[in-house]
């Protein structure tokens, strides 16, 4: 066993760093990637381990970014592209929602395009406009991709190494809020595949259901609730394309109450598709509807009002009260 | 001391070179305009001439002066904790008081989120600008009061809105003209490629002002471009200049030059102002791990205020109770602006639901509603715990 101490930054460089050790093939691009390191660092030092010609420093254009990326994909390599912001990714965003996600389908199969698109995303850092969006439904709303993120040090370590040898476009999601956070990472024993969720805490009485960001908010919520006697289950989604109901299911099934919570606005986001697939599901479990935390319909707020746009530990026990008051 | 006091209080370096004699340019770059040296010598360009009166060149050391002391207000503050972040624009005043000053009132101006100089040209009140650095909102004035586009983060998109703004000006029939400003990192960005295309084919009166000032955070000029971005112009089929960046003179020579060309009905420009960022990108950025150390010691070499102060001092358009009034105003500016952000209070929560749409929504409404509610049960249980 080889388990370290680590930011989730360090858990995704280490696992970058990995990635292009393993195979000659895997590339990293983006803006600010080389020398900087990324503004978030996460590229740290690879340029100058690996050179210009496998961490390359790509000229400020998104769409060029990913477009070329897919073109060196159909020529064999398996580019990971860092968006530098998640506001930033829609110059992009044709050549993903267009071309990325759909080569595969077009071409009957005989391609693959192993993409992985990196996007810090969510706020709740104080930064100016476009720099704090959760724009992830957008994504999984299209065929052809998949959307995950991880919400801790050694999913962000793990589910890294499974998105750059999947042959299959995925969007990652990295929460920029929790880069600093530090966990365990085990870098020998491999976990369980990409699109599981992982029940991050036990409980009966009702199951909270998120991903990236909000994870460690419930289990707040989770360890709060404990002390009034509420005994709440966690459900990390870690991927939101496929979504793993299954572990919905048996969750939902064991408490009968589910909330939703994401940062993402609530208004057909993700959470609106999980409390239609759980009432479908497990109609006669439900002991109460399904309820959804999330933002609000409005653009994200500046930074000295996003406290109150982001759910935090009172909007979600309020959720809790209202779901186990039915 | 402030940056800004350094460089207004520093004697002149060259003092004693004395001409007041039009040379030729002394640019290593031929096709760099220039109409005043680092030296702080005035030489002429045989395109862009330029006749002003002591009251307007020192009327344009002031704007630099100010602005210069205004960027070093708002880094300061943004180290005191009271901003979020800043994008200084030291080392830049010259493209953008020049350009700035070039400009008529019915002109119209698109910037990116560091254009604080032309800001200060157009009227803006400097403490607006700072409501979005704070946080308390994403702009926050009033285009239209002084024809100053809200700042665009996104990098390159404005160039496009202007394109589209001078089309519709043209549509008019009137003759004002629009400047989209953008950096060398922009010229990269697929939205300016269509800008020039647009401009080109339907003849905008807009004139694109490229602040090169050699980093896109931290990349260079050469990451972007393998040709001068003066010279993109020319495979759209309009005019490209480059200018020398730190040159006021020079910059507002240019700037007048094409606009004038887009009032005549004569298409756009590219103007390429040749200068530096002589801080870090923006308060976040950490130049040290991408930049040379002396590379910023060479462009303080070509400050565009101490260039201008040399060449006022040596003709003998201004005198030292000049210099002293601006450094005393500068000190009043900065202490107004340090007032302003410090008494700028939050946003109200409810604002979070303001402005979304301009004939409402009744999804908003709900939301806003259920969210007044729960925040009133927080009052409510504060009631009940007396
Ligand atoms: C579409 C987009 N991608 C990335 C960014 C992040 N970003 C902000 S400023 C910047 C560099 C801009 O460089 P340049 O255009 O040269 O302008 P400068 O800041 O140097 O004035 C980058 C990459 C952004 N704001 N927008």
């Amino acid at each position: 066993m080889a388990v370290e101490k680590m930011s989730i930054a360090k858990a995704l460089n280490e696992s970058l760093r990995l990635a292009l050790d393993n195979d000659p093939k895997v590339l990293i691009m983006g803006e600010d990637v080389g020398k900087l390191g990324g503004v978030f660092r996460i590229t740290d030092g690879l340029q100058k381990d690996f050179g210009e010609d496998r961490v390359i420093d790509t000229p400020l254009a998104e769409s060029g970014i990913v477009g070329t990326a897919i073109g060196l994909a159909l020529r064999g390599y398996r580019p990971i592209v860092e968006i530098q912001f998640d506001g930033f990714v829609f110059p992009a965003y044709d050549q993903i929602v267009t071309q990325l996600a759909k080569m595969h389908a077009r071409a009957l199969g005989k391609i693959k395009l192993p993409v992985v698109v990196r996007i810090p995303y969510g706020g709740g850092i104080g930064a100016v406009e476009h720099h704090s969006e959760s724009p992830e439904a957008l994504f999984a709303h299209v065929a052809g991709l998949k959307v995950v993120s991880p919400s801790n040090a050694s999913d962000a370590y793990w589910m890294m190494q499974q998105a750059v040898q999947s042959d299959d476009p995925i969007i990652f999601f990295e929460p920029k809020r929790r880069y600093w956070d530090k966990g365990e990472v085990d870098t020998e024993s491999i976990p369980g595949p990409l699109h599981r969720a992982v029940t991050v805490r036990e409980g009966s009485d009702l199951t909270l259901v998120a991903y990236g960001p909000m994870v460690k908010v419930c289990l707040e919520a989770a360890a709060a609730a404990q002390e009034e006697g509420k005994s709440i289950e966690v459900l990390d989604l870690r991927s939101m394309s496929p979504i793993d109901f299954d572990a919905i299911q048996t969750s939902a099934e064991k408490t009968g109450r589910v909330v939703v919570v994401h940062e993402a606005p609530v208004f057909y986001g993700s959470g609106a598709e999980i409390a239609a697939r759980i009432t479908e599901r497990c109609f006669y479990h439900l002991e109460a509807p399904v309820l959804r935390v999330g933002g609000y319909h409005v653009p994200y707020p500046p930074a000295r009002l996003e406290d109150e746009y982001l759910p935090g530990l009172d909007r979600v026990l309020d959720a809790v009260d209202r779901s186990l008051a039915f | 001391m402030t940056v800004e006091s350094t460089a207004a209080a520093r004697k002149p370096r060259r003092a004693s070179k004395r001409t007041s004699a039009a040379k030729k340019p002394q640019s290593s770059d031929p096709q760099l305009v220039q109409l005043l040296t680092p030296e702080g010598e005035r030489v002429e360009h045989p395109d862009y001439s330029i006749d002003l009166s002591a009251d307007e060149l020192r009327g344009l050391y002031r704007d630099m002066v100010l602005t210069r002391r205004f960027d070093a207000e708002a880094t300061a503050l943004q180290r005191q904790g009271e901003l979020g972040l800043w994008a200084s624009l030291l080392g830049q005043e010259a493209a953008q008081i020049g350009s700035g000053r070039a400009l008529r009132d019915d002109d119209y101006v698109f910037p990116t989120y560091r254009e604080h100089g032309v800001a200060w040209c157009r009227g803006v009140d400097p403490t607006n600008l700072l409501g979005m650095f704070r946080g308390v909102n994403h702009g926050g004035w009033d285009p239209s009061t002084n024809n100053f586009h809200l700042y665009t983060i996104v990098i390159g998109s404005q160039t496009l809105h202007a394109t589209g703004y001078a089309m519709g000006v043209a549509k008019d029939g009137a003759d004002s003209a629009v400047i989209a400003y953008f950096g060398d990192g922009a010229s990269s960005q697929g939205d300016v490629a269509e800008s020039f295309t647009f401009s080109a084919v339907y003849n905008a009166p807009v004139v694109f002002f490229c602040q090169n000032n050699q980093w896109a955070i931290s990349e260079p000029t050469e990451r972007q471009t393998r040709v001068p971005l003066y010279q993109r112009a020319q495979g759209y089929g309009f005019p490209g200049v480059r200018v020398d960046g730190n040159d006021v003179l020079a910059c507002l020579a240019v700037t007048r030059s094409a606009l004038e060309r887009a009032r005549r009905g004569e298409g756009p420009t590219l103007v390429e102002a040749f200068t530096y960022r002589m801080g870090a990108h923006t308060t976040s950025d950490d130049p040290t791990k991408y930049r040379a150390d002396d590379e910023r010691a060479a462009w303080e070499a070509k400050d565009p205020i101490l260039r201008l102060r040399t060449y006022l001092e040596k003709s003998g358009h201004a005198d030292e109770a000049f210099f002293t009034e601006l450094e005393a105003e500068s000190e009043t500016l900065g202490k107004r602006v340090r007032e302003a952000v410090r008494a700028m209070p939050d946003p109200e929560p409810m604002a979070l639901f303001e402005h979304g749409y301009a004939d409402g929504s009744s999804l908003v409404d709900e939301e806003r509603a259920q969210f007044a509610a729960y925040q009133a049960s927080f009052a409510d249980s504060a009631e009940e715990g007396k």
